[in-house]
């Protein structure tokens, strides 16, 4: 996963995560005609400095390798942004960044 | 330490390590499955049931309410959606594809504070309309786009 959360003059602080997973719908066919079973994440949560800016309940049709771009407002350089997610296997990721200019 | 000041300890030794586990995350990832994510809903297989598990009110469509996404996606399973609402208050945005197997896409739940400009990606099944609800204090309000897709992007 890959987070940047960057603030400009007008004060909003622009989060863009970019994540690596398959997010299966469980209808897509392997070569033999076996359905590979649905692997997607269903929980996303943005915090700033601890606090909750975002959750994101998400659906298989959200694309491979999700992106997601959101943006909140009273934060400052060096700030911490704390993104994860958790997916319906139960598998999870978590990452902290700073705000950048 | 006599007895009774031991035992006392031990027990906020157990809560301690306790608090210690939902900070780290632990029962929010046993809980996520099962009561943060809306299978009801994400489960619909027609829009007007999604949305009204979502919403269960009126809708309003209004031109506040933006839909950022192109007229044509020339890849059905990576489509760029971004929504844009020019109303104070939203607390919540969801992103719905009518001819979806499952028509909703995704959910979100802002804080005061966070900006009601969100994009993502999402996979189209076939050319079909995308419909967008943003609630602005207790009311709901809504758009829609047509988006042709050449290549549909569900894997069925």
């Amino acid at each position: 996963m890959k987070v940047r959360a960057k603030i400009s003059d007008d004060g909003i602080t622009d989060v863009r995560i970019l994540i690596r997973h398959d997010m299966e719908t469980g209808l897509r066919k392997e070569k033999d005609g076996t359905l590979v079973p649905p692997h997607f994440i269903q929980n996303v949560m943005v915090k700033h400095q601890g606090r909750v800016v975002l959750t994101a309940q998400w659906g298989a049709a959200v694309s491979k390798n999700p992106y997601l771009n959101c943006q909140f407002l009273n934060g400052t350089v060096g700030d911490v942004v704390e993104v994860s997610w958790i997916d319906n296997k139960g598998q999870a990721e978590s990452i902290n960044t700073n705000i950048i200019v | 330490m006599n007895s009774e000041r031991r035992r006392f300890l031990g027990e906020s030794g157990l809560m301690l390590a306790t608090l210690g586990l939902v900070s780290s995350g632990f029962f929010n990832r046993a809980r996520a499955n099962s009561e943060l994510w809306d299978s009801t809903a994400f489960g619909a297989e027609e829009i007007e049931s999604a949305i009204k598990e979502i919403v269960g009110v009126d809708i309003f469509p209004h031109a506040d309410v933006s839909i950022i996404a192109p007229e044509i996606a020339e890849n059905g399973a990576v489509v760029p959606v971004g929504v844009e609402v020019a109303m104070p208050n939203i607390s919540k945005i969801a992103i719905l594809c009518e001819k979806n197997p499952h028509p909703l896409a995704a959910l979100y739940d802002l804080s005061e504070g966070t900006v009601a400009n969100i994009r993502t990606r999402i996979k189209m099944a076939e050319t079909s309309r995308v419909v967008v609800i943003a609630k602005s204090g207790d009311k709901f309000y809504s758009a829609d786009k047509l988006i042709k897709v050449t290549a549909g992007g569900c894997g069925g």
